[in-house]
């Protein structure tokens, strides 16, 4: 199945969401004013608000390199995820994640407003829980479970899908590279690939020295999608000594947006991956 | 004496290039590393030898080897052992010539435009020095306008790179600053390589004009020397060595203090013997401080500048010591 396949299937079960959402009786009070401060909670809180809900999303999720529902999120007003300008638009609950900034929850919470800290995730495992997390904090826990259900079994035909093995290498900035425990090597592994960083012994993020990483010879360099602008820290990924790698050895690819949080967007980087394997 | 010197250094130079060669997260023996150098008939290892650790140790050498000769050209000029590129902030200028090139985009398009951005940067910095500190270098002049320099280069450095859209840009701050070889490549070299081997030239044979300059800029006119066109040289000479170092590496500090300083005594001060062996002597150092950055932490990309500055600030503590005492600050 191709990834256009999934997209249609989310974008239809968003489309439900929004249309059942009038109808649905709330328990307690559901938040009517919410903020979002976080690349990652934006796209949850997006896919599950009600109409009018979701009052501000943070400003990199209009940054076409970075978010995955662009068109959708054009429509929300941005924010920077500053304390001051989050507490002017009188929000009643604001999405953070756990690794957001301690002074401005902090402060936040000093001035009396709810924030929530929904935690990393490292595996596609813990995507419905995060999914039923940002459901239950907005009053949409129907939604939410209709969400989930849907990831677990578009990301159970993905992994039926598994062809052979092939040895993979995520190669970013600075040599940066995901081990175990995290989730772009949880992508890699359920496309079917094995990542080289693992065989290196890393488990989480960190850095993978070049020699290193040609030593360990991958079959497939997915690379870190390059940002406007130059740094040096880039020029590692078109050092002559990957372009070498990749002329003679290994195929390349590029990692973006979708491979960033741990949303139902994971799904696609999956497809394509494993579209891969078809191609070569 | 001096062929002796210049003999031993380069043995030194030759053996630390080797070292540098050979170590590596790589994990090859020496055996295999040299092998797959020379052959290169296993792709992963050749990659390593040829891509990642040749250009690494030959920019070691080209980048110390032009901060050592600049800074004893300087110190020859100004007749000052406190002249050197990184304190006096042409190495900084340099740095933001290089990255003014960079972020606008010019050195995407134009292979040339960083070496000569980064050369103008230093040309820019020296004039000022030169013009503030005054034929005779006096040393506060020279360390004041060097602070002035540094911090203004510094400072819009700090500017373009924070201005810039990457997110990465504005932490390489520390990198254009402090200086590392970590991932650089053969394209480096190349960039380099002409210019600070044209800079090493130039000033190579303005040595005799140097050691005529050490009686006094009137006993040298009279013995020939045209102050003008060695001016000239100078500048051209320092920041085109510096100017090429700088743009692949970034600005590592005290080089061009530290080894004319042990060397001089070997050389009997005499400016066209310490040239050539500060050359060396600066090839040496940088090998010596790229092996222990990554002999010490291996994995963290520590910074040149770092080790460069801990062994050069002490001793730039005693020269100003001892300049005092002199009578000369």
């Amino acid at each position: 199945m191709g990834w256009p396949a999934i997209t249609r299937r989310l974008c239809a079960g968003a489309v439900v969401c929004l249309a059942l959402s009038w109808g649905e009786a709330t328990l307690a009070q559901p938040p009517e004013r919410v903020v979002s401060i976080n690349l990652c909670t934006d796209q949850l809180a997006m896919m599950l608000a009600a109409p009018g809900q979701l009052v501000s999303i943070s400003r990199i999720s209009h940054d076409p390199n970075m978010s995955v529902m662009l068109e959708e999120a054009k429509r929300y007003p941005t924010n920077l995820g500053q304390a001051e300008e989050v507490f002017r638009l009188e929000p009643d609950l604001v999405l953070a994640v756990s690794f957001s900034s301690p002074y401005t929850v902090g402060l936040l919470r000093r001035l009396g407003v709810e924030v929530a800290q929904l935690p990393l995730a490292n595996s596609l495992d813990e995507i419905p829980q995060n999914i039923r997390e940002i459901g239950r904090l907005l009053g949409r826990e129907v939604q939410a479970e209709e969400l989930a259900a849907q990831f677990k079994s578009d990301l159970a035909r993905l992994r039926g899908a598994q062809p052979e093995t092939r040895r993979a290498a995520l190669h970013y900035a600075n040599n940066y590279t995901s081990g175990v425990n995290s989730m772009a090597h949880e992508i890699l592994t359920a496309a079917g690939f094995e990542n080289v960083a693992a065989e290196a012994g890393l488990s989480g993020g960190g850095v993978l020295a070049m020699e290193r990483l040609v030593m360990l010879m991958p079959d497939l360099i997915i690379s870190g999608q390059p940002y406007p602008g130059t740094s040096r820290s880039e020029e590692v990924l078109h050092h002559p000594a990957m372009k070498a790698l990749r002329e003679n050895h290994a195929s390349g690819a590029l990692s973006d947006a979708e491979w960033v949080c741990g949303t139902p967007a994971v799904l696609r980087a999956i497809a394509r991956l494993i579209a891969l394997h078809d191609g070569s | 004496m001096r062929r002796a010197l210049l003999a031993v250094l380069a043995v030194l130079v030759l053996a630390l290039f080797s070292v540098s060669l050979l170590i590596g997260p790589a994990g090859l023996a020496p055996a295999e590393a040299l092998l797959a150098l020379i052959r290169g008939d296993a792709l992963a290892e050749t990659l390593v030898m040829r891509e990642i650790r040749l250009p690494r140790a030959l920019l070691a050498v080209l980048v110390g080897a032009a901060l050592g000769l600049a800074g004893a050209a300087m110190q020859g000029y100004l007749r000052n052992p406190l002249a050197e590129p990184g304190l006096i902030g042409v190495s900084g200028s340099a740095a933001l010539g290089a990255v003014i090139a960079l972020q606008t985009g010019f050195a995407a398009a134009h292979m040339l435009a960083l070496p000569f951005a980064a050369l103008a940067g230093a040309v820019l910095a020296v004039l000022i020095i030169l013009a503030l500190a005054g034929p005779r270098g006096g040393s506060i002049t020279l360390i004041l306008a060097g602070i002035a320099v540094s911090a203004l280069a510094g400072a819009l450095t700090a500017l373009v790179l924070n201005l810039s859209p990457n997110p990465f840009a504005a932490a390489e701050i520390v990198f254009w600053m402090m200086g590392s070889l970590q991932d650089r490549s053969m394209t480096h070299v190349w960039i380099a390589a002409p210019f600070i081997a044209l800079g090493g030239a130039v000033l190579l044979l303005q040595g005799r004009k140097f050691d005529a300059l050490t009686l006094g800029e009137d006993a040298a006119a009279s013995m020939g020397v045209h102050l003008g066109r060695l001016r000239l040289a100078l500048v051209l000479g320092v920041a085109s060595m510096v100017g090429a170092a700088t743009a692949v590496a970034g600005a590592i500090g005290f080089v061009g203090l530290v080894v004319p300083h042990i060397l001089r005594p070997f050389v009997g001060a005499r400016p066209s013997a310490l040239l050539p062996a500060s050359a060396l002597g600066g090839a040496a150092l940088v090998l010596m401080a790229d092996i222990a950055v990554r002999v010490i932490l291996p994995t963290r990309d520590l910074k040149l500048g770092v080790l460069t500055a801990i062994v050069g600030a002490p001793l730039f503590f005693h020269l100003i010591y001892k300049t005092r005492m002199q009578g000369q600050l």
